[in-house]
This record gives C-alpha cells, sequence and structure tokens, in this order.
C-alpha cells in the first residue's frame, strides 16, 4: 500500500469511508471543513453526503441513518455542536444501532473562533464517549474504531481533533475499504426510538452502568500509550492529542519521567491510569483547552488516596488559555523535571542535534496567524525594524466592502440631511458569523456586535427595546440566514421590531472554502436542485418591504437603505452580487494620473487592499482589482476608470 | 535527520502547494513527511504560514523556532517576521517584492520592503534573493513565484533534495499545461545568486 500526503481532515474523511460510513452530513466551520469535502470528493458511489442548513439538522440527519443501522457520520467546528446539542443530549439517552460519529473539531487558540471551548466536556456532559486523535495518521485510524465502539455499545460517539490535527499533514498509509454487511433497517420499536421521561430515567441508569464498562476497555485501547521510563523516577506526565507530539519532541528522547498518552478521555481508562500512577509521587498534565486529565485523575487519586501530586493548568503550571507548542510544553517540562532534563538537552545540542529553542521566544504565538507576533530580534546591533500588521481584510472587490460602506453613507447623508436644531440619528450596526466579520475593521468600521450564528438579527432586536430612537442594522450572509437567521426574523416580524435587515447575499458559503447552500441551487451529491429563495421565504414571514440591490452599484445602494430605514417595521435589503473568489473577472480599474490628486479618500473610505499608497503617490495593484468600480464611484475627481 | 522548511507569505501567494511539492518529493525518496497549513480566516490577506518537515522521526507538525534549515520568504515583512525560526547557519530564501497591507495605506505608513530587506542584509548570513518579476516575466506566468523561491530553496542544498527530485515531484503534481513554465521558473529560481 502507498502513502499518500494528507491533511488531518483528509486523513478522517477517507479513514470514514475505508469504514463504510453510508451517510455523512454537516455544517462548514474551520477547522473542521474538509473532511465532508474529502468524503464528497471520493465518494466510491454509495455514501450519501450532504451539507445541511445546520449542525442540529446535521445531527438529526445522521442519526436517524445510524437508527437504520447504517454507518453515519456528522461534522462541525466546537460552536457548532453548542447547535446541535439539543439533539445529541437526547441522543445520548435513545443511543442509535448502526455505528455514529459526532466529528466535531476544536480550535486551541482560538485561530479561527469564537470559544476555546473543549468537547472533550461535551463527552462527560453527555456521558457519551470521545476519541481524540494525537496525528492525521492516526485519526485515520482512530476514525475507523470510533464506529466500532459505538456499533459495540450503541452509542453515538465523538470524535474530537484540534486545529493542529485537522490541518497538520502527515503521510498516511492508505488501506482496503472495509465491506459491510447491508444495514437491517429502522425497526419500528416504541419502547427503544421514542423519548419519553420513562425511557429516559432507565436508560439513564443503563448508561451509568455502561460507561464503566466501556472505560475498562478503553484501558487496552490501542491508542492510549504509557511510555515507561528508563531510570527509576516518580514523576509522570499526561497527555493528548497535538500535545502529546509536543512532550515527545520537547523530550527529544529523554526517558527520565513516564508518560500516558489518553486517546479516549471520556469514559477514562481507569485502570490504565491507575496502573500508569503505581509508583509516581507527581504527575503534570500537558492539556490544550480544559484540564480534563488533570481533574480526572485528581479525582482518581482522591478516590483510591493516591498520595500523588496532580499538576497542570490548575496549579499555574501550565497556560490556562491558548495553543500549546514545543516551545511552551519544553519550558513547562524544564520547571518540572529540572536539571537532569535539562542536562540531557544540553548534551544533546553539544553534538549534532540543533538547539530547538530558547525560552525566550517561548511566549510568541505559534503559527503568528494573527500577524501580530513580533520576532525576538537576533542581534541587539540590529533591531528589528517595526513589522506591517497584516490583519485579515475582505478581498480587493468583496462585494461586502460596498455593502457595508453604502449603509455608512446612507447614515451620513441622513444626518447631513437633518433640519437644523433636530438631533443626529445613531445607527446601530448588528454584524454576524462570516467574511462579513471583517466589516468591523477600519476605515469601514461598521460592524458594532457579533456573537454568534444568527445573533445580529435577535441583538438588534433586544437593545432597541431600550433605545428605541437608534436605527438598527441586521447584516447577515447568505449562508447564515439559512443557518440560523430565519429563526430571529421570525421573532423581528411577529414582536413588531424596527429594523433593516441587511442580507448580503454573495452565493456561497465564502469564510469556510465557498461550500454550497439552500440558496445556490447546488449540493453535494453533485445535483442542480431548486434555489431556496430568499425574497420569497421574507414574504411568506410577512416582511413588507424587501427589495435586491446590485451591491456593487452604490447610488443604488445608499437610496435604498435612506428609504428603507426610514420606514415602520422590518425590512429587507438584499445586497446581491457574487463572492468575487468564485467569479472570473477581467475587468480592472486603473487611475488616470493626470486628474488624481492623491487626495487618498479612496483608500480612507474604502480600504481596498487593491488601493496601496507608494511613497505619496495612490496607485491600483493591478494583480489584486477586480474592477468592482467602488473607488470609481467615490473618487471626488472622477481619477479612477474601468479598463477591459 | 530532520530536514525544516517554513514557507511564509500572504494569503493566496501560494504557499501551501510549494510545501506539498517539498513533502511529495521527499515521500518520493522514501523519507517521511509532516506539515501545518494556515486556513481560515487568516487566508484573506494575513500573514499565513506553513511548516514542513521530512525524513527522521518527527512528531510536532509545527517547526521549533530556530529550526528551520530553510526559511521560504514570500514576501520581505513576513520573511522578518518568521526569522526567529532560522536555525543558526540556515538560509534565507526571499522574494524582495512587498504586499503592503490596507493598514500601512490607511495610516500613510510608508512600508516599501526596503527596510526589512536591508535587515535580512545585515543579519542572515545565508540569505538569496530572488528576483521573482524577472523570473515570472521570463517563464511567461505571474503566479510561478512559489515555484522559483523552491528553485532558490532547493539550490542552497540544505534541503536535502536535488533539483532533479523536485523537477520529478513538479511534473507529477503540475497539470501538462503548466509544466514547462514551472519546470522554466524552478531552475531560474535554482540560479539566484547569495547575497
Amino acid at each position: 500500500m502507498s502513502k499518500s500526503f494528507l491533511m488531518g481532515n483528509e486523513a478522517i474523511g477517507l479513514g470514514a469511508v475505508r469504514a463504510g460510513v453510508q451517510v455523512v452530513s454537516g455544517y462548514p466551520g474551520t477547522p473542521s471543513t474538509e473532511v465532508l469535502e474529502t468524503v464528497a470528493k471520493h465518494n466510491p458511489g454509495d455514501i450519501y453526503v450532504e451539507w445541511s442548513v445546520n449542525e442540529k439538522a446535521g445531527m438529526e440527519v445522521a442519526a436517524a441513518a445510524a437508527y437504520t443501522g447504517a454507518r453515519a457520520m456528522v461534522t462541525m467546528k466546537q460552536v457548532g455542536l453548542n447547535v446541535a446539542s439539543d439533539p445529541l443530549m437526547s441522543l445520548a439517552y435513545v443511543g442509535v444501532k448502526g455505528g455514529m460519529v459526532v466529528m466535531v473539531a476544536d480550535d486551541p487558540g482560538p485561530i479561527s473562533s469564537q470559544t476555546e471551548q473543549d468537547t472533550r466536556h461535551y463527552g462527560q456532559f453527555s456521558k457519551l464517549p470521545v476519541f481524540d486523535p494525537s496525528s492525521p495518521e492516526e485519526a485515520y485510524e482512530m476514525i475507523g474504531d470510533a464506529f466500532d465502539y459505538s456499533e459495540k455499545y450503541h452509542t453515538p460517539v465523538l470524535f474530537r481533533p484540534t486545529t493542529r490535527i485537522c490541518h497538520g499533514c502527515a503521510s498516511v498509509e492508505l488501506k482496503e475499504r472495509i465491506s459491510l454487511p447491508a444495514p437491517q433497517g429502522f425497526v419500528k420499536d416504541p419502547d427503544k426510538w421514542v423519548i419519553f421521561p420513562r425511557l429516559s430515567n432507565a436508560n439513564h441508569k443503563m448508561i451509568e452502568a455502561r460507561n464503566p464498562v466501556i472505560g475498562e476497555d478503553f484501558s487496552t485501547y490501542r491508542f492510549n500509550l504509557v511510555h515507561r521510563e528508563e531510570k527509576e523516577t516518580i514523576q509522570g506526565i499526561i497527555t493528548h492529542g497535538i500535545s502529546y507530539e509536543f512532550v515527545m519532541e520537547a523530550l527529544n528522547g529523554y526517558k527520565g519521567a513516564r508518560i500516558i498518552k489518553i486517546s479516549t478521555p471520556n469514559p477514562t481508562p481507569e485502570k490504565l491510569m491507575l496502573q500508569f500512577m503505581d509508583g509516581l509521587k507527581e504527575v503534570m498534565a500537558v492539556e490544550e483547552l480544559d484540564p480534563v486529565l488533570e481533574q480526572e485523575l485528581t479525582l482518581l487519586c482522591g478516590r483510591h488516596h493516591l498520595d500523588v501530586n496532580i499538576r497542570g493548568k490548575l496549579t499555574g503550571d501550565v497556560q490556562c488559555a491558548g495553543e500549546n507548542s514545543v516551545e511552551s510544553v519544553q519550558k513547562v517540562l524544564e520547571a518540572y523535571l529540572g536539571a537532569p532534563y535539562i542536562d540531557y538537552l544540553e548534551s544533546l545540542s553539544a553534538g549534532a542535534v540543533p538547539d530547538m529553542c530558547s525560552g525566550e521566544a517561548a511566549g510568541a504565538v505559534p503559527g503568528m496567524c494573527s500577524g501580530a507576533a513580533v520576532p525576538v530580534s537576533l542581534e541587539d546591533s540590529h533591531p528589528t525594524p517595526s513589522l506591517p500588521v497584516r490583519p485579515p481584510v475582505l478581498c480587493a472587490g468583496c462585494p461586502h466592502r460596498s455593502s457595508f460602506y453604502a449603509v455608512k453613507r446612507a447614515m451620513e447623508k441622513l444626518n447631513q440631511e437633518l433640519p437644523d436644531g433636530q438631533e443626529p440619528v445613531e445607527g446601530v450596526y448588528c454584524g454576524d458569523i462570516g467574511c462579513y466579520t471583517l466589516g468591523n475593521a477600519k476605515p469601514l468600521d461598521m460592524v458594532d456586535t457579533c456573537l454568534c450564528m444568527g445573533a445580529g438579527i435577535t441583538m438588534a432586536q433586544g437593545m432597541q427595546r431600550v433605545e428605541p430612537h437608534k436605527r438598527y442594522f441586521s447584516f447577515v450572509g447568505d449562508s447564515t440566514f439559512f443557518a440560523s437567521g430565519l429563526t430571529g426574523i421570525v421573532n423581528a416580524v411577529y414582536n413588531e421590531a424596527n429594523l433593516t435587515l441587511c442580507i448580503l447575499d454573495n452565493s456561497t458559503t465564502a469564510m469556510t472554502g465557498h461550500q454550497p447552500h439552500p440558496g445556490t441551487g447546488r449540493t453535494m451529491m453533485g445535483q442542480v436542485v431548486e434555489k431556496v429563495n430568499i425574497t420569497k421565504v421574507l414574504e411568506g414571514i410577512g416582511v413588507k418591504h424587501i427589495r435586491t440591490v446590485d451591491a456593487l452599484d452604490l447610488e443604488q445602494c445608499v437610496e435604498t437603505v435612506l428609504e428603507f430605514s426610514a420606514l415602520e417595521g422590518v425590512k429587507a435589503v438584499i445586497f446581491k452580487a457574487p463572492c468575487i473568489a468564485i467569479v472570473k473577472t477581467t475587468k480592472k480599474c486603473r487611475i488616470v494620473e493626470d486628474r488624481c490628486v492623491d487626495c487618498r479618500t479612496c483608500i480612507n473610505e474604502i480600504g481596498c487592499p487593491a488601493l496601496v499608497l507608494d511613497q505619496d503617490t495612490v496607485r491600483i495593484n493591478p494583480g489584486l482589482c477586480t474592477g468592482c468600480g467602488l473607488c470609481g464611484q467615490i473618487c471626488t475627481v472622477d481619477a479612477i476608470e474601468p479598463v477591459e | 535527520m530532520t530536514k525544516n522548511v517554513l514557507l511564509c507569505g500572504v494569503g493566496g501567494q501560494g504557499t501551501v502547494l510549494a510545501s506539498r511539492l517539498i513533502a511529495l518529493a521527499a515521500m518520493e525518496k522514501g523519507m517521511e513527511a509532516r506539515g501545518a497549513e494556515t486556513i481560515g480566516m487568516a487566508q484573506r490577506g494575513g500573514s499565513v504560514v506553513s511548516h514542513v518537515r521530512i525524513g527522521g522521526e518527527i512528531h510536532s507538525p509545527l517547526i521549533p523556532y530556530k529550526a528551520a534549515d530553510v526559511i521560504i520568504g514570500f514576501e520581505p515583512a513576513e520573511a522578518v517576521r518568521c526569522l526567529p525560526y532560522l536555525k543558526k547557519g540556515g538560509c534565507m530564501v526571499v522574494s524582495p517584492v512587498p504586499i503592503r497591507p490596507v493598514t500601512a495605506s490607511l495610516t500613510g505608513g510608508a512600508y516599501t520592503g526596503n527596510e526589512m530587506m536591508e535587515y535580512l542584509k545585515q543579519t542572515v548570513d545565508n540569505l538569496v534573493v530572488v528576483d521573482g518579476t524577472a523570473i515570472c516575466a521570463q517563464s511567461g506566468s505571474p503566479k510561478v513565484l512559489n515555484v522559483a523561491l523552491l528553485g532558490a530553496a532547493i539550490a542552497s542544498g540544505l534541503i536535502g533534495i536535488s533539483l532533479e527530485e523536485m523537477e520529478q515531484a513538479i511534473l507529477k503534481r503540475i497539470p501538462e499545461k503548466f509544466r514547462a513554465m514551472n519546470v522554466t521558473a524552478l531552475n531560474l529560481g535554482a540560479a539566484s545568486e547569495h547575497v
């Protein structure tokens, strides 16, 4: 069998295909998205794959498929599990027949998320088994194990990789697809599939009795490992996931401590953990996100009256938030293991093995995704030049820029034209989750709130109950509209809220890499289907004023916003223009040099990355410009013109 | 012996393809490969970093500080940002063409990239500057900067992959109609001179 260089998410997707998964659902979210996409791309033809409208829908689709005896998987990011937690909690009581894996990717850092929540805790909360892989190649194998355990114990299981597994790459050996018998089909049984208090009570007892059995089973699970020390020691290290790899790299062959890697944090493999602690006096828990294993060990010590000092996040030895790195772990281990370990590392660096890292750099952000990290100067004689900050921005030509700017311009215009003596009207801009959260950056500065999927619509309602004199705008993308916007709009219409719904319809789920959604008319099975029409949905809900505008036509947008925002009740402006990353354009704009006065209005007003200041001259970067024409529409001296 | 290559630039510059080519060429030689990519919000014009680690026993997908044999800087400020990763005696391959962030234009900041290039010249002994603009013009495509930089990185001799082996990886991975221009860019990049 040959090896392939795969991203962790590809390994998980291919591992699920190999394990005979038959139904896969999910909602996009970094870092989980590529798992479902991989299944769709490598679909042998007998797997049903869908992007569901949100995580809750995806969870229910997968659960019902598993009720029939088929193997099913649902994929999402950690905050998606909050959306899907309602079916998850009940499903934990009901159980499944075919194997069901709930693939939830966590995001330490966080790098692309709102929270640093730890899905291992969801495992404890819902009393479901959790699998926590350490590498792409392990994830490839482990996803198959997850299906096996799910079927063995008739329960859904959580599979929880983190960003560095999902987006880490490794050479993975691919294996033959497992052949499974056809599923038995759904067998009616009201005592099994219909949740009632009586069933819940009985199954709660069943689960409490079952979980210690699974914990016992996990004590011999192939990816729960103990590395024994070579010299006698009283010190141990407990770790998991990518932190295990950081520990192994930082130890660099040092064998003066006992190490345990836990791949099944719930139910914990108690027997293995007790064996691990035998003879130890101290254990350092090196974990990312929450101190789950640290707390479990502490409980175990209490219950078994063990005199072992458990350290980690709760004792302040390990950072309480953010990603771990080889550097941060090495620092923890130096303080914990002391001279023998430090001497060992020094003996290595005296030889051929490179000096891995220094303590001084350990505080910097690994991966430097924010672009804000400042390097340590190598030589004092050469101070590091100040680095330009490079936060993510809306792309050049992005229609969201134009939409936000139009609303901003409309409110400025409204206030400029107010009769003398009248108080200015304040606009409140409630944002949402997607590329358009980047509308918060200067110079647009048009996102005042962002909480979670769909919240922009409902938050504008809560505020106006206290401050009704302001004008409220709720920005929502097309994918978010379908995922969780509808409930908030119904709430607004029913409760007679007063807000302008700004639907930024770019015909895709852009932030996560352009997934189709109900409004695009395409499915993950490659079918062209009827589009769910946003205007008709709004009409059906009872929104009285709805208008679709060309997001790149500034004047039309400004006038519509002015007109609509003055109306009573819920009104919707649909700013329509496709995401610039999915349309091929040959258009460009150029600056007519003898007309340009370098006033920088274009740069200062819209902050397009294609508009650059070269010395004191404004230029358009032709490599980035898409010819959207927004800058030309605001130029005060008509010095920007389109070129074909 | 593990070889570490760090590729850094701005979202959209093609760091991922270049890192995949290194891993593929290494795997063709029977070496293990590991790595990590920046995916998500940062891809929208933000700083991006790809880590590639080949050969030997590798645990972490991320390269530790001061452990990169070669850094491939697609942009001068991003190269400086990632300098703490460079191993003593390691090679920095850099394109001197700056990508000006919106923040710099907004504040009237005079970021030209020159100050970054000066700093690199003063602090890095093993520095290769790749004239990507000229190579792209000669190769007939503006999109081959990544492979030109890769050529210079291979020519440093510090990655343990030969130019011929990389050429094979390109032939295997890249669609036929783009192969010739990429092979040209690879070889032109490899001919870049040390500073």
